[in-house]
């Protein structure tokens, strides 16, 4: 909201600076957002006379001007504008000083052979509008010598503040003064520029009188008709003043509403009595089928949810947000009928979002107005209209009633310190809280209550009959219902004088909380992860580690690119998505790394690592959402005198894979390897991790050329996923005394051939199982497939070492050892020993 | 040629060429018929060219009927090049095998030296070693969530103007006819904890946030912490010594300036806004005279204790939120939000932190 200092001080007796105005309205909640001084960038221009006006003697279109600035000689000025003549006033800036339409400072010059001591300006010139015809032209009676800017008005600073949603109040001056005022920095005058007590003599009946239909669509409205009046332009001081906040003055009627719903923040409106169809404006909900011509131009349909005023016509506003076209008020407008009602908030919020119509009143309606300041409201506007516009007013008519708004909230001074942490005097609480408003109702031992003033319908909400109260409890339906309802009891306790405790430590000032550090309940915390997350953790060092760059991405991809990635289940589409190729929740991590790596392989970055750790979504329950360790390499590895580069393979990915789960404390011996894996891998060049049948921990592998040719993303390309959901916890188990044998180990090299078919993990499982008590360790270190051996036949050697535990083993003890592996891994897989 | 005719010698090229197409084995073979056929001197365009010694009464019904075979044609050939390929990386793959079992190399092709941690990563890790040492645990919560969750529970029912700040993303409605919405905050993982374990509760919630809206400033997924302490006697004073003593250790920065500033959610009260001492001009943080918004902040509402069955005359205590791109932002002194989000690797390796050296209060950071 906008307004101008000189407007809050017609509400506020202040001296004041806007310095600490504007500090203070941030500190009490009413952030300002930006303050306008016009004034200051035109404080040195003069108002000074054209005491002569001469033709350039060496320029057709200048002239040469003797100008009275008021400090008594005359200045030498040449200027270009038509309109400078002998006798004007107008506006003049000096030597040094920055003329802010121009962008230029000025200094003393001479214009062809002409001595030019200062400049006339424009209205432009001065960054006042578009104006550049000619030089400002002032009235007769301004005063030679005096400030510009003072005299015209334009030092009044424009203060921008944010109003949270919870204070409607305080989106009028005089909430805002009001609020001032409660933080000491002056007083609230009782009365406004046309807000006072008494009522304005009324004459006749209302041409117009008010129905309410439906309680629903408005509880209480007043209106009255003003006729014989003159609809002009507004006076100079009412324009100005709704410039400056940035509104378009209309005409007189039009902007009196707008001048109340900035000052009171009341919104009004005003029909014109005579385009009115039948005598009766009726209050009620919307039909099926009726449109409105708004007064922004636009049409609109109005629901059943709608509250709508109509005449006999049909409708002619959307209560509380827009007027319509064909009852406005214009310069021909000689009978005003001007509504004052009360809307409900969440009626009028529902509405302005179903029509996508904002609007000023509706900002407030929404928020809640000042039900009681209703009928006093209605006396201010027509003191305004009378005065602007003259006429004579009618008595007031009415439908509907005053509702109950009364409530009362009491607090119990200790919780300032209790829940605020603040020692608060006494007299100090309750000397704010008197100042915003509240009455003192009743005094208890260590307690006050008050009644809520009319205007804080965000105070004590509780405390109202439950269908008043917006929203309410949203206890979830799992509760135990005891449970539910004593907590239930234990807000509508407290919740109230929550609020009183806010408006003392707010208006007080938050910075007057002394700060406490947290107490802790040990001095060695508690590890703050859970296993779960340590995990994770751990995961992302890992192949960090393994020289993977970290990556953060959005959760959502293109559709088409999740398709690649697996299932894209309708449920899982972004409704409203920003743009169109992030419409769908990913199913893994790995789609958007391989989108990564393409935009990084058009940059010319081929070769990289990268791996994320994110969601990859099945469903929207949250058991459908999977917490993916993924990882992408692509490429080559690098070029090195000591090792040659390669191309990357599914070997790499699946060392990735390992290593997290190892690092997880997955047993390694557990883990199977089958050729599963789902269709964004190679078929034959992948391969899925699971812990016993069904736990599929991880799947690795060469990415399948589709996607790549679908990505642009140039090969290799090999991926993997580690699902950290599945990984069971580590068993957290005492290790038992170190195996620390005497002996020396022996070591055999065995090389069968075997089936190419045969996986390698089942040679090497059925070797480790052979002989229990001997075997220390079997490990594969070659792997040979070529033109000397038979078709179809691969060879695989694998190091046996024995660890003697009582004495050396003879040879015929090592022979025995070994051939029980030898015989186990014939057994299992048909594999035959090399001689 | 009579009518008749000429039609039988179309359908016999049509019928010559389908066959040789289904001979084709490989692409070469396809692509000699498709030359054979449309090339320059193949047989249709062959046909195609003698339209014009045709007699005028004539021309008008052959060229129509040579127009139609040729693109039956067309189609037919390019069908068969698309079963081909397909045949080829069928058969590519069925030859491309290798045996996923063996073990993997014993090193991995890069090193911790390649590696690097991203920025938002390592915040979470030092806020998680900040609050660790205030006796926080870290909470998680689902980024698809209920309305209910994200909105309903904290006290911002449907028509709150607050919702309007809120630019929500939605997925389809479920069977219950509401529409999950992915979380506009952290917040609603204080709800899951409220209601899965019982006071005193401490926890921080790292994590993913969306909001429809996308600029130089926001993006359409970002990511938050949120701060919850509930406990018996836990007031506005100890949120604010706890946000002090946050902000200064994360910014390592002794006597950073920390103002309050009253303000409003919905699902606090009393509520503040928290702004750090900065330099707007050089960006330094603690210098200079002018204020920075942080994050957001303050007292749990007793409707949201109520909501998850936590009675608010027994239990109370503070929340916060703050976005975590923008404190890392702010420490790095980094201007732009979009890399974050981008994988550019030249950008990764910039301000990314090396694996080895975790964030740990011991070390330092």
């Amino acid at each position: 909201m906008k307004f101008t200092l000189s407007w809050l001080r017609e509400h506020l007796d202040t001296d004041a600076t806007l310095e600490a105005i504007t500090t203070t309205l941030s500190a009490i909640g009413l952030e300002v957002e930006g303050v306008e001084d016009r004034g200051r960038a035109l404080a040195p221009f003069r108002i000074a006379a054209v005491v002569e006006a001469e033709p350039h003697p060496n320029a057709d279109r200048l002239r040469a001007l003797k100008v009275d600035a008021g400090n008594g000689t005359l200045l030498s000025v040449v200027c270009g504008a038509p309109n400078a003549r002998a006798g004007m006033k107008g506006v003049l800036g000096l030597p040094g000083t920055y003329v802010p339409g121009s962008d230029i400072t000025l200094k003393v010059g001479e214009i062809r052979g002409v001595k030019s001591e200062g400049m006339m300006c424009s209205a432009r010139e001065l960054g006042l509008g578009e104006d550049h015809a000619g030089i400002i032209e002032l009235p007769e009676d301004a005063p030679v010598g005096a400030g510009y800017a003072e005299w015209a008005g334009l030092d009044d600073p424009v203060i921008e503040i944010s109003v949270t949603p919870n204070r409607g109040d305080a989106l009028s001056v005089r909430g805002v003064a009001r609020d001032l005022a409660a933080a000491g920095l002056g007083t609230l005058r009782p009365e406004g520029r046309y807000l006072r007590p008494g009522t304005v003599p009324a004459g006749g009946p209302s041409a117009l009188r008010w129905a309410i239909d439906d309680p629903r669509a408005c509880a209480w409205v007043l209106g009255r008709t003003i006729s014989g009046l003159r609809n002009g332009p507004s006076p100079q001081w009412l324009r100005d003043r709704l410039t400056a906040i940035g509104l378009r003055p209309i005409n007189a009627l039009v902007d009196v509403t707008n001048f109340f719903t900035v000052d009171l923040g009341r919104p009004l409106h005003v029909f014109d009595a005579r385009k009115v169809k039948g005598g009766t404006l009726t209050i009620r909900l919307g039909r099926e089928g009726e449109t409105l011509l708004a007064l922004n131009g636009k049409e609109y349909t109005a629901s059943p949810e709608d509250s709508v005023i109509a005449d006999a016509s049909g409708v002619v506003s959307f209560s509380g947000i827009m007027g319509g076209e064909t009852t406005g008020c214009d310069a021909d407008t000689t009978e005003v009928f001007i509504e004052c009602a009360l809307f409900d908030p969440v009626r009028i919020a529902l509405s302005g979002r179903r029509h996508q119509l904002s609007s000023d009143a509706r900002q407030r309606f929404e928020r809640g107005i000042d039900p009681a300041l209703q009928p006093a409201a209605l006396e201010a506007a027509t003191r305004m209209v009378l005065e602007l516009c003259g006429g004579e007013a009618s008595e007031v008519v009415s439908a509907g009633a005053e509702p109950a708004w009364q409530r009362e909230a009491t607090l119990r001074f200790e919780r300032l310190a209790g829940l605020g942490g603040a020692e608060v005097p006494e007299y100090e609480a309750t000397a704010i809280l008197g100042s915003l408003g509240f009455t003192e109702t009743a005094r208890g031992e260590g307690s006050v209550t008050y009644a809520v003033p009319s205007w804080r319908n965000d105070i004590a909400q509780g405390n109202v009959a439950p269908e008043a109260q917006p929203g309410g409890l949203a206890q979830s339906p799992e509760l135990p219902p005891e449970r539910a309802a004593a907590a239930a009891e234990g807000c509508r306790a407290v919740e109230a004088e929550c609020d009183l405790v806010e408006e003392v430590l707010r208006i007080r000032g938050l910075d007057r909380v002394p700060p406490v550090s947290l107490p802790v309940a040990s001095p060695v915390p508690p590890a703050s992860l859970t296993a779960k997350q340590a995990r994770a953790a751990l995961a992302r060092r890992v192949l960090t580690a393994r020289g993977m760059l970290d990556c953060v991405s959005y959760g959502f991809v293109e559709a088409r690119v999740a398709a690649l990635f697996g299932d894209t289940p309708p449920a899982l589409r972004v409704e409203n998505p920003i743009a169109a190729d992030l419409d769908q929740m990913r199913p893994t991590p790995l789609a958007s790394l391989a989108l990564a790596a393409a935009r990084n392989a058009a940059r010319g970055f081929p070769d990289l690592a990268l791996a994320e750790l994110g969601g990859g979504y099945r469903d929207p329950s949250p058991t459908g959402q999977l917490a993916i360790a993924a990882g992408l390499r692509t490429g080559h590895t690098p070029r090195h005198w000591a090792e040659p580069s390669r191309a990357l393979d599914a070997m790499d990915a699946k060392g990735d894979a390992l290593a997290v789960l190892q690092a997880l404390g997955v047993p390694m011996a557990a883990l199977t390897v089958t050729t599963d894996a789902p269709g964004h891998y190679h078929p034959g060049r992948s391969g899925v991790l699971r812990q016993g049948p069904k736990t599929v921990l991880a799947r690795f592998g060469e990415l399948h050329p589709s996607v790549l040719a679908a990505l642009d993303l140039p090969g290799p390309a090999v991926g993997f996923e580690v699902f950290l959901d599945a990984v069971p916890e580590p068993k957290r188990r005492k290790r038992g005394a170190a195996d620390l044998p005497a002996f020396q180990p022996v070591r055999r090299d065995l090389a069968f051939l075997v089936d190419a078919g045969v996986p390698a993990e089942k040679l090497l499982r059925a070797a480790s199982g052979a002989e229990r008590n001997l075997l220390a360790g079997v490990s594969l270190f070659d792997r040979y497939a070529g033109d000397k051996l038979p078709e179809g036949k691969v060879s695989l050697a694998l190091e046996i070492t024995l660890q003697p535990r009582e004495r050396s083993l003879t040879d015929a003890e090592i022979e025995a050892a070994i051939g029980k592996v030898v015989a186990a891994v014939t057994k299992a897989t048909g594999a035959t020993l090399r001689g | 040629m009579s009518e008749a005719t000429e039609a039988a010698e179309l359908a016999a090229l049509r019928q010559e060429t389908e066959a040789a197409l289904a001979a084709a084995a490989d692409l070469r073979a396809w692509d000699a018929v498709r030359v054979g056929t449309l090339g320059k001197s193949g047989r249709v365009t062959a046909l195609l060219k003698g339209l014009g010694a045709v007699p005028a009464e004539a021309r008008k019904a052959r060229g129509a009927a040579l127009n139609r075979l040729k693109t039956e044609l067309e189609t037919a050939i390019e069908a068969r090049r698309v079963a081909l390929e397909s045949a080829a990386l069928e058969a590519r793959l069925a030859a491309e095998r290798l045996d996923v079992s063996l073990p993997p190399r014993p090193n991995a092709p890069g090193t911790a030296a390649d590696g690097a941690i991203h920025p938002i990563s390592r915040t979470v890790e030092e806020l998680t070693a900040i609050f660790g040492a205030m006796g926080f645990a870290v909470a998680e919560g689902p980024d698809i969530e209920g309305d209910w969750y994200n909105f309903g529970a904290l006290n911002i029912p449907e028509h709150h103007p607050a919702r309007q700040d809120h630019d929500t993303f939605y997925l389809p409605a479920g069977p219950d006819g509401r529409r999950p919405v992915l979380r506009t905050h952290t917040s609603p993982v204080q709800i899951r904890t409220m209601l899965s374990q019982e006071p005193p509760i401490r926890v921080i919630v790292p994590g993913r946030t969306w909001r429809a809206d996308h600029d130089a400033t926001h993006s359409p997924m970002f990511h938050q912490v949120e701060g919850l302490v509930i406990d018996r006697d836990i007031t506005l004073g100890h949120l604010k010594g706890c946000l002090i003593d946050f902000l200064r250790a994360f910014f390592a920065i002794a006597d950073l300036p920390v103002r309050f500033r009253a303000s409003y959610f919905p699902f606090t009260e009393p509520s503040m806004e928290v702004d750090i001492g900065w330099d707007r001009k050089s960006g330094e943080l603690g210098k200079g005279s002018d204020w920075l918004e942080i994050l957001g902040s303050g007292m749990v509402h007793p409707r949201v204790l109520a909501n998850c069955g936590i009675d608010p005359r027994v239990w109370q205590g503070f929340a916060f939120g703050m976005g975590i791109e923008r404190i890392t932002m702010l420490k790095h002194g980094m201007a732009d939000l979009r890399p974050f989000y981008e994988s550019d690797v030249r950008w990764l390796r910039h301000y990314g932190t090396g694996p080895l050296a975790p964030a740990s209060l011991a070390e330092g950071f």
